[in-house]
């Protein structure tokens, strides 16, 4: 499905701000794995969901979505494969656009857009069944402006709009960070529920070990640009956050010890 | 009395012709959300290509006006390949753009700055013969005609999945992105079109006031949102796109109007360039100062209510 092999990028590179993020990064996963990834601030989790994004170029190794070598494609090539839900809730929709008109953006994901109707009456009524789902009312609304809408349904839409087009690759970078433990809460039991219905290969970001925990199939922790511990199946399901913490310890010499945010 | 009207009238056709370059500054301004000058230099760049056209090359004065058009789009080109491929903040590619239009505008029209179309038949002439109305009655019906198409195909556009993804491009680089979109490819469409009708606009403006002149475009970019910044003020909260596009050429024709009246009433032509870029400066400010003023005033130091 998707392998990253021996990637490296460092920022800045040959400055005093020089910031080695990925040292030989190596990660596969497997069809229709859910994959929690948690770690320290500047552990490099961010860093590689944008190389698999294409973001920003990667200084080496290979990055192979269902056999195809995507290491060096334009960000908006890859997106053919790609559904991203970012931290910031007003980074994944359009403010001035209509919701009708956001989701009918994700809709076309990957495909040539052309001069036929950028939201036909039939998609709209596709949306508004699809938009249900959320449970928040935004099908009454599809044609109210994306910012009148509140953090947590815009991260919501943005969710909805990722998975519209079945992704190859559902990429949640800490999509849940920003909101009310409340509305996060929401947000995330809607992830569960798309990723597992549609069975969607999943890499998701979080800082809460619980939710890191108790979802998915799989869990990565990263330090320092790679991976220090990779578990699935029965051996994640008997995990708990102090074995997690101890983990952390153990890989980085005591220094995640007092990190207090990991406990949150 | 009758000098005002008689401006006025003149003035509204004015407006109008001028509304197609303001058309084009509503896509970058509004749309697009970049600042492009380009503006000034295409719009001299249509005025001079017609002017040449039909003068040196006794060409049919319409199809100049594809000419200045198509001008217009390259140098858009131009500005959209400084900005998107190598990446040069759009208000400098755009200045890039404009300053190096003056000396190649310079050259189209052979060394001269200024070429009188006296002699020669205009759309406007041609019109004036077959109907027997007054030229500014020409141009007026004409200006608006050429609007309400340009208007129409714009609303058209922007409705269709690139033109979505233009908008989509001014409001979330990174979000449509995201969606697989080239956004090099969005702004450069978007900047050729708005400089295409500013081209366009200019060979109007040079056809109607029969020269083609290298200064015509100075302050164009100033004029258009100007125009712009008047027509949302009187058009309000307006929502539908269409309306939107509308009241971008209605600001036009307020704004030539306005300028016409301070004419008629002795303001001397040279300070109209001050006055544009006050108007422009007024309409940018107010909003901001009248919020400080509320905010500042609502606060109560007992607390508030519910």
């Amino acid at each position: 499905m998707l392998t990253v092999s021996n990637v490296y990028k460092t920022f800045n590179k040959g400055t005093i701000n020089e910031k080695k993020a990925l040292r030989g990064l190596n990660l596969h996963l497997k069809e229709g794995d859910f994959v929690t990834v948690i770690g320290g601030n500047g552990a490099g989790k961010s860093t590689l969901l944008n190389m698999i994004a294409g973001v920003y170029p990667i200084d080496g190794g290979k990055i192979i979505l269902n056999g195809e070598d995507i290491s060096r494609q334009p960000e908006h090539k890859r997106a053919k494969h790609l559904g991203r839900v970012f931290q910031d809730p007003m980074f994944g929709t359009a403010a001035g656009m209509q919701i009708d008109e956001n989701l009918a953006l994700a809709y076309r994901r990957g495909e040539k857009r052309g001069l036929g109707w950028g939201v036909t009456k039939e998609e709209s009524e596709v949306y508004a069944e699809k938009l249900k789902i959320l449970g928040l009312g935004l099908e009454t609304r599809m044609t109210s402006k994306v910012g009148l809408l509140s953090g947590g349904q815009r991260q919501a839409l943005t969710l909805l709009m990722a998975t519209l087009k079945n992704p190859n690759l559902l990429l949640l970078d800490e999509h849940t960070a920003a909101l009310d433990p409340k509305t996060a809460k929401t947000v995330l039991d809607i992830t569960n529920k798309i990723v597992t219905e549609n069975n969607l290969t999943t890499l998701m970001i979080t800082h809460n070990m619980k939710d890191a925990l108790r979802l998915g199939n799989r869990i990565i922790m990263m330090h320092e640009g790679r991976i220090i511990f990779d578990a699935e199946g029965e051996e994640k399901a008997k995990l708990t956050v102090a074995d997690l913490l101890q983990k952390f310890e153990q890989a980085s010499g005591g220094e995640f010890a007092n990190d207090r945010m990991m406990l949150a | 009395m009758a000098s005002i009207l008689l401006s006025l009238q003149g003035a509204v056709s004015q407006g109008v012709l001028w509304g197609i370059m303001v058309l084009g500054v509503y896509i970058t301004y509004k749309i697009l959300n970049i600042s492009d000058l380009t503006v000034d230099g295409s719009f001299a760049l249509g005025s001079c290509i017609c002017a040449t056209m039909i003068v040196n090359y006794e060409m049919n004065p319409f199809l100049a006006l594809v000419v200045a058009m198509l001008a217009g789009v390259l140098a858009g080109a131009v500005t959209g390949i400084l900005h998107t491929v190598f990446e040069i903040p759009a208000i400098l590619a755009g200045i890039l753009t404009q300053i190096s239009l003056w000396s190649i505008n310079l050259r189209i029209m052979g060394g001269k700055s200024n070429m009188p179309l006296l002699k020669v038949d205009t759309i406007f002439t041609g019109l004036v013969e077959k109907t027997g109305m007054k030229q500014s009655m020409i141009s007026l019906i004409f200006g608006i005609v050429i609007a309400a198409i340009v208007i129409s195909v714009l609303y058209w556009f922007f409705g269709t999945e690139i033109g979505s993804a233009i908008r989509a491009t001014g409001n979330n680089e990174k979000m449509i992105r995201a969606l697989g979109v080239d956004i090099k490819k969005t702004k450069m469409i978007g900047l050729m079109l708005a400089n295409g009708l500013v081209g366009l606009s200019g060979a109007l403006v040079c056809q109607n006031s029969k020269y083609g002149d290298i200064n015509m475009g100075t302050g164009a970019i100033v004029i258009g949102l100007a125009a712009i910044v008047t027509g949302e003020v009187l058009m309000g909260k307006i929502v539908s796109f269409k309306a939107k596009l509308t009241s971008a050429v209605v600001g036009s024709v307020v704004y030539f109007m306005i300028r016409a009246i301070v004419l008629q009433l002795g303001m001397s032509a040279n300070d109209m360039k001050l006055l544009s870029a006050v108007i422009v400066a007024l309409a940018l400010c107010v909003p901001v100062a009248m919020e400080k003023y509320r905010i500042k005033h609502s606060y109560n130091p007992e607390g508030g209510d519910e």
